[in-house]
């Protein structure tokens, strides 16, 4: 079995693979992360069955962590595969911090996390900002994962490769021209995703942990507009969040409430990526 | 209201320190270390949580309780929603029924 092992943020991995083409992929897109000294999880790419090693190729994700039904995939998804797989272990496994299937960006010390279902349009909007740069310009901290720490209440950065859907693929390979991409997989049980790499001033960062500030919830496709949001509903929806809220027992609850008591949230609608991106500079110069 | 309710029934909660107990703006989470279960409640579970302390009681000793710190109008309708509220939170585990 060939192997690959890199370190995201707080969390390392071990890539074991039967096939050697998606481990020379996530070699190339990672090639500006650390590798990891211990392992914390193993994600494993497997044969869905021993004929389909070599007839139609599919590959079946097992690990530390795995979901009993999940479907195979195609080989030429096999980057996919095993994205899922680390992103599993992480909702399943983590214990360290308080998790938010949400994504968040830096500023000044301070973080901007956004929140929301699938399609929300919070993945692109991070890595939109992150892709900016400068010197005031944003951080990528994560487009997935927020990892609260449960005793200073800070941010901690999970920069994994961003996963692009659908129409988000041509607006980032529109204002990212230079960035690190991975191979176009088309038809995924997502649609069509590509993944890029991070900027590398976020992935050298990774350790630098930020207060979180804000909190949004956009939702893509909408009128402009912007809805308050109170500590309750805020709660209840993060709860629901939240992968390993119930985990963590107490200390999760401690976090959460803290998180909510302190972090002021709004609800944003907008409509393209320039509008967002001014709704969000707006409520952090009035808010954070 | 719940014909049902006993008006007489004393309730005993938990102590303090097995719940931590934090006001949001429009409702009130409560963590149950027993069970490790959140608890989202509104007004006025927590001031019935509060009044109670570890003591058994019923609806109107709380009711009295509580009309210390605030306004609660009719007395009848007051017992008979803290005594709605007592089953309520029997159901959830966070007081239990106590024998006089």
């Amino acid at each position: 079995m060939h192997e690959f092992r890199v370190q995201v943020g707080p969390a390392s991995f071990r890539i074991g693979s039967l096939w050697k083409a998606p481990l020379d992929q996530m070699r190339a897109l990672y090639a500006d992360y650390p590798e990891p000294e211990y392992i914390d999880y193993s994600v494993r790419l497997e044969a869905a069955s021993p004929l389909r090693r070599f007839i139609r190729p599919s590959v079946a994700i097992n690990g530390d962590y795995m979901l009993p039904d999940a479907a195979p995939l195609p080989l030429d998804q096999a980057l996919l595969a095993a994205e899922m797989g680390m992103n599993l272990q992480m909702a399943l496994g983590w214990r360290r911090q308080l998790i938010l299937h949400a994504s968040a960006v830096e500023r000044g010390g301070k973080a901007l996390i956004m929140t929301g279902a699938s399609g929300s349009g919070k993945s692109t909007l991070s890595a939109l900002l992150g892709q900016k740069g400068g010197d005031d310009g944003w951080r990528f901290m994560g487009d997935e994962f927020a990892l609260i720490d449960p005793d200073s209440g800070d941010a901690v950065p999970y920069p994994r490769l961003i996963s692009l859907k659908n129409e988000a693929i041509a607006a980032m390979q529109a204002s990212a021209a230079n960035g690190r991409f991975g191979p176009l997989m088309r038809g995924t049980p997502k649609g069509d995703i590509r993944h890029l790499a991070p900027q590398k001033s976020a992935i050298d960062n990774m350790h630098k942990r930020a207060k979180p500030a804000l909190l949004l919830f956009p939702r893509f496709g909408y009128e402009p507009a912007i809805r308050e949001m109170g500590a309750g509903e805020t709660f209840m929806r993060l709860t629901q969040a939240s992968t390993n809220y119930v985990a963590l027992g107490e200390a999760g609850f401690a976090a959460l409430t803290r998180f909510v008591q302190q972090v002021p949230a709004r609800a944003i609608d907008y409509q393209s990526g320039e509008e967002a991106e001014m709704l969000v500079n707006q409520l952090w110069d009035e808010l954070a | 209201m719940n014909g049902q309710t006993d008006m007489q029934a004393l309730y005993r909660a938990e102590t303090a320190d097995d719940r931590i107990v934090s006001a949001l703006d429009s409702m009130s989470v409560i963590y149950q270390r027993r069970s490790g279960i959140t608890h989202i409640v509104s007004d006025p579970v927590p001031q019935i949580l509060a009044a109670m302390g570890d003591v058994p009681m019923n609806a109107a000793q709380i009711a009295e309780k509580m009309a210390l710190h605030f306004d609660l109008g009719d007395e009848q309708e007051a017992q008979s929603i803290i005594a709605a509220r007592l089953a309520e939170l029997a159901e959830l585990g966070l007081v239990e029924r106590a024998n006089a």
